[in-house]
């Protein structure tokens, strides 16, 4: 079988499907680390966490910010089954930047295990939507 | 025989609450547009889901996760009810209700059924005579969210695992069609055996059980750990399909009711109209003639 040039991806949340495309590459963010798949890659079904996706189309980068959920790769299919997925355009700078600062100041004065855990995962996805959302911006 | 006047007034009455049921029809209709888009835009993910769910059955012990097992036997069946928050929708609730009086009686012999109630008509019904409630939503449906299902699923989970619940049904309206719903009793936990890969028919189109059969997974960080992530996932993804399938079905019955209402009064207020012009006509034919009879006596 001939290895394939493309990849048909496909990124659905719970909410809805968001992008459908035939990309030449992309970088998921692995529980085990970030994954970078290109087409003819060997199965792999993997969960993902907290982190920045994103897929490339000839010279164009799209990106992504994801929470959560689970990857499924085929040589030529890639399925994202993520819990929360936003397109970078999309993200709400000013919300996400309000969210850094109540994690913040909740790290900063822990109270109790659980509290701190989940200041800690909010601010790690306040702060993947501002990159990814920073992203969006410098990008030409 | 009733006075032209209060025909008049009865008239203007049926008018009105004509005109409120047509506001509400359309109402109904806007919204059904939106929610039915919303179903629609959530299938994805559900058949996505089991997509990858009957991939990994095969590789995976399924008797190794307590989602897949049987239930406690000292447990008692969990039955979700999901109805609406408001009336004005013809059957909907009461075939829900319904549905859930049967199922009650139906399981009732192996010890007492307990509820799960979701929306506040099925809420007050149940309330009202004393059944055991042990999860409870109201007034999720002007805002529905995945948080809503998340939160059901997991006390449904949290039943189920503990050994307190058996089993665990969803006893929904689904959304068939604008015109019909169709009640929907499903076994939630313990999940219903999984079908080994391909056979069911949920593969979207263009995509068989074929490409995935034959393929060896490389697992990250190892299959077990995936599997018992998925698995809540996919609890929640089914609760998720429920609420959203009863929402557009609870319009979709508004509409129609709501249609139907419509095309009551303005029938009545034909037949109303043609009493009111015969009492008109008789009490000018009456008029007539007393003037002649009076005309003629002098």
């Amino acid at each position: 079988m001939a290895i394939p040039t493309k990849l048909a991806l496909e990124i659905v949340t719970p909410d809805r499907a968001l992008v459908r495309a035939d990309v030449d590459e992309l970088q998921v963010p692995g529980s085990e680390g970030y994954l970078g798949i290109l087409p003819g890659h060997t199965p792999l079904l993997s969960s993902l966490t907290v982190g920045e996706l994103w897929y490339r189309v000839g010279q164009e980068r799209h990106y992504l910010a994801i929470a959560g959920g689970f990857v499924e790769v085929l040589p030529d299919r890639v399925t994202v089954l993520a819990q929360i997925a936003e397109r970078a355009q999309d993200i709400d700078v000013a919300r996400a930047e309000a969210a850094r600062k109540r994690a913040e100041e909740r790290l900063a004065r822990p109270s109790g295990e659980l509290d701190f855990e989940r200041a800690r995962i909010a601010m790690m996805k306040s702060l993947i939507r501002l990159q990814v959302a920073s992203r969006a911006r410098t990008r030409v | 025989m009733p006075s032209l006047i209060d025909l008049r007034r009865r008239i203007r009455a049926v008018k009105s609450t004509q005109q409120i049921t047509k506001a509400m029809k359309m109402i109904a209709a806007s919204r059904l547009k939106r929610a039915q888009d919303r179903v629609i835009a959530a299938r994805p993910y559900a058949q996505r889901m089991m997509q990858v769910l009957h991939g990994l059955a095969a590789r995976v012990d399924p008797d190794a996760h307590p989602l897949l097992r049987p239930g406690a036997e000292s447990g008692r069946p969990l039955a979700i009810v999901v109805t609406a928050d408001r009336g004005l929708c013809g059957s909907f609730n009461s075939n829900v209700i319904k549905a859930a009086g049967q199922f009650i009686i139906s399981e009732g012999r192996s010890g007492e059924v307990t509820l799960g109630l979701i929306g506040r008509k099925g809420r007050d019904f149940f309330r009202r005579r004393g059944f055991d409630v042990r999860v409870e939503q109201t007034g999720i449906f002007q805002r529905l969210s995945y948080v809503h299902a998340l939160e059901i699923a997991n006390a449904a989970i949290d039943e189920f695992v503990s050994g307190r619940a058996s089993r665990v049904y969803l006893i929904y309206n689904e959304f068939k069609s604008v015109m019909t719903q169709r009640l929907a009793t499903e076994q939630l936990l313990p999940i219903p055996r999984i079908p080994p890969n391909g056979a069911g028919a949920v593969g979207a189109p263009g995509i068989d059980g074929d490409a995935t059969a034959g393929a060896e997974y490389l697992y990250e960080p190892n299959a077990e750990a995936i599997f018992s992530e998925l698995l809540p996932r996919y609890v929640q993804a089914q609760v998720y399909r429920a609420l959203l399938e009863s929402n557009a079905a609870f319009f979709a019955a508004q509409m129609t009711a709501m249609d139907a209402a419509t095309r009551n009064s303005s029938e009545m207020i034909d037949s109303l109209t043609l009493y009111m012009n015969k009492v008109r006509q008789a009490a000018i034919t009456r008029e007539i003639i007393e003037v002649v009879s009076g005309a003629s006596a002098t």
